[in-house]
């Protein structure tokens, strides 16, 4: 909207007003991170992230929650993607539109939209007492990887899209079967896309607790978990616990503005590497 | 994170189906068949996911208006009868109370006592304060939300768009337990304060969160409706002499409603499955709230509070997935109308 007459008063107040809506959102979110950030900075220190945590979380460090954390978003990431990139295959490469279309997206649309502690409900249902995986690494793993697998589809779903036509023409016209033409010309082009997506889902599973309240996680535990089917220690769990449930939460109130910097800056950290994976695809793209 | 899940239009293949037929070869052709069933079977899971996870909670949440629970006279047998003295066998019920019926006692009730003497199971007060936390978070995040919105698609220059959009990735990207903890340690104490009562950990805390929590949601749909409204009424009202403001009320944001009320709904089904959130900031009562300064306890609290502490296969263990169930039922209710307004946007257009 561009051009034509000068701008009125009523135009002038009005689009004054959206602006200073839009700086309100931009100061809000400002003053949250910088909030914790300012909270939590001063505590931090090398120790702190790479210690056990003493004297009943008052100090210590909380390398325990980072770990548990770091391998839930492998487990995560592993379970989700095999089947979210096989199932965006089958919807743009092999899927024509009919009723069996409708009622997958219909039902990939669905799944985003599930509360994730019906997730948590799910997963002890299923894996904790269902298949017998007790609270465990790998029960939290499995849940998270469904709660990020329509993410992880229609991430890479529009990665698959974006790929020309001509990859896969080209590649046909010189005698290869569909497979081999995705194989050899349409994945390897799409990868960066499917790539912002898997990182994205890693940042949620990072950052979701209610899935794994009852499906693993544990406040504390003396040595770290030996293999998938113990319990954890996670990051948001930890900063749960530490502003809520502890017997001294005036205590540990620093460790636990220190807990949420260390999530938030994970998190974001995570996000951003999506953010940079995704400029140099359309700066490659536009070349 | 974007948010919500765009609907993608598909690229027809025949090229692809037809290439299948013309390149000769049994085993090539039967190694196509193989990876091809292999895939459609990966996307039949993906509705098989949606199934289990709704026959999940049916299943376990029909437990919870079956069976017997409970000591009782009639349910003691002669060996058992030893370990109590007669005082205790008489204060024993004749027979275990009945289950707590669907209709009467689990929905059409407020009271939720699990554990108390005679267990109750009312979800009813739980159900309101859901729905009062989550439409005073839409009422407070949506003119802001459609505000920002129209200013990103009518307003803003490129550079300041690019300032603004990272800034809303951040905002949808901080966990939920994060939001929590900041309304523990900030809200809920300013809220205290201005509004003169004991704790801030409140409705009212919650719907603040929740707002800032569903902004990105409504701000990235609504923008997106805007933005798809075509040129020609802006520049068909501009021509009839309408300044660009009047053009953005009465012409775009009418002709974009349908996109706007898919935003708000997509904002909404988010807030009512928030649970980190609300159990950190709401302060946790089981009474039904009479008002926004009252603390109160959502279907997500109750659930992450309680399942915890239950017995695997008790009675409480079963209401609490029926709690999930109604949870569930609520959030697909929300999301298929959100759907069905997204689809008559994107169809209004065609």
């Amino acid at each position: 909207m561009s051009g034509g007459a000068a701008p009125t008063t009523r135009e002038r107040f009005g689009f004054a007003a959206l602006g200073v809506c839009a700086g309100l959102l931009v100061l809000l979110v400002v003053a949250l991170v910088g909030y914790v950030v300012s909270g939590g900075w001063h505590v931090l220190s090398w120790q702190f992230l790479t210690q056990p945590p003493t004297n009943g979380m008052r100090d210590g460090g909380i390398w325990p929650a980072i770990f548990g954390t770091i391998v839930l978003m492998a487990l995560t990431s592993l379970s989700a993607t095999p089947l979210g990139v096989a199932c965006a295959i089958y919807l743009v490469e092999y899927a024509r539109e009919g009723w069996f279309v409708r009622l997958i997206r219909l039902s990939i649309r669905n799944l985003s939209g599930v509360p994730s502690v019906v997730y948590g409900l799910f997963g002890v249902g299923l894996f904790v007492n269902g298949l017998g995986f007790g609270p465990s690494l790998l029960a939290s793993g499995l849940t998270l990887g469904l709660l990020t697998l329509p993410w992880t589809i229609t991430a890479s779903e529009e990665a698959l899209r974006r790929v020309p036509r001509s990859y896969r023409d080209g590649a046909l016209a010189l005698g290869a079967t569909p497979w081999e033409a995705i194989w050899t010309n349409v994945l390897p082009a799409a990868l960066p896309g499917v790539l912002t997506g898997i990182i994205l889902g890693l940042a949620r599973a990072a950052g979701e607790t209610a899935p794994i309240l009852f499906t693993g996680v544990t406040f504390s535990r003396p040595d770290m978990p030996a293999s998938l089917l113990d319990t954890y220690m996670a990051l948001p769990y930890h900063l749960y616990i530490l502003s809520t449930q502890h017997q001294d939460i005036v205590a540990v109130r620093p460790v636990a503005f220190a807990t949420a910097t260390v999530l938030l800056g994970l998190v974001l950290l995570v996000n951003g590497s999506a953010a940079i994976v995704r400029a140099r695809v359309r700066a490659r793209q536009l070349e | 994170m974007e948010a919500g899940l765009p609907a993608v239009q598909p690229v027809a293949t025949p090229a692809t189906e037809r290439a299948a037929g013309l390149t000769g070869g049994g085993a090539r052709r039967l190694r196509e068949t193989a990876i091809r069933t292999l895939f459609t079977l990966s996307a039949v899971i993906a509705v098989l996911i949606l199934v289990g996870i709704f026959g999940v909670l049916f299943v376990q949440a029909r437990d919870a208006f079956t069976g017997v629970e409970g000591v009782a006279q009639s349910t003691i047998t002669p060996e058992q009868r030893t370990l109590f003295t007669d005082a205790e066998f008489a204060a024993l019920p004749l027979t275990p109370p009945a289950p707590p019926s669907l209709f009467g006692d689990f929905l059409g009730s407020t009271i939720w006592n699990p554990t108390g003497n005679t267990a109750l199971y009312g979800v009813g007060a739980m159900v309101v304060s859901t729905l009062l936390v989550t439409l005073s978070a839409l009422a407070l995040a949506a003119p802001l939300g459609i505000a920002v919105a129209a200013w990103l698609a009518y307003v803003a220059r490129p550079r300041a768009r690019e300032i603004i959009k990272p800034v809303i990735e951040v905002l949808a990207a901080i966990p939920s337990v994060v939001i929590g903890f900041i309304g523990i340690v900030v809200l809920g104490p300013w809220i205290a304060r201005v509004a003169g009562v004991n704790s801030g950990l409140t409705a009212a805390n919650g719907a603040l969160l929740l707002a800032v929590m569903a902004l990105p949601t409504i701000v990235s749909i609504t923008e997106d409706a805007l933005t798809a409204v075509p040129r020609d009424y802006v520049q068909a009202s501009l021509a009839l002499g309408a300044d660009r403001w009047q053009t953005l009320v009465r012409v775009v944001l009418p002709a974009a409603s349908s996109g706007v009320i898919a935003a708000l709904m997509l904002g909404m089904g988010r807030a009512i499955g928030e649970t980190m959130t609300v159990l950190m900031a709401c302060g946790n009562a089981t009474a039904m709230p009479g008002s926004l300064f009252d603390p109160v306890r959502t279907l997500t609290a109750t659930i992450a509070i309680e399942l915890g502490e239950t017995e695997v296969g008790s009675r409480h263990f079963h209401a609490l997935f029926a709690v999930g169930l109604v949870l569930f039922c609520l959030t697909f209710a929300v999301n298929v109308v959100s759907d069905v307004y997204i689809h008559r946007s994107s169809r209004g257009r065609a």
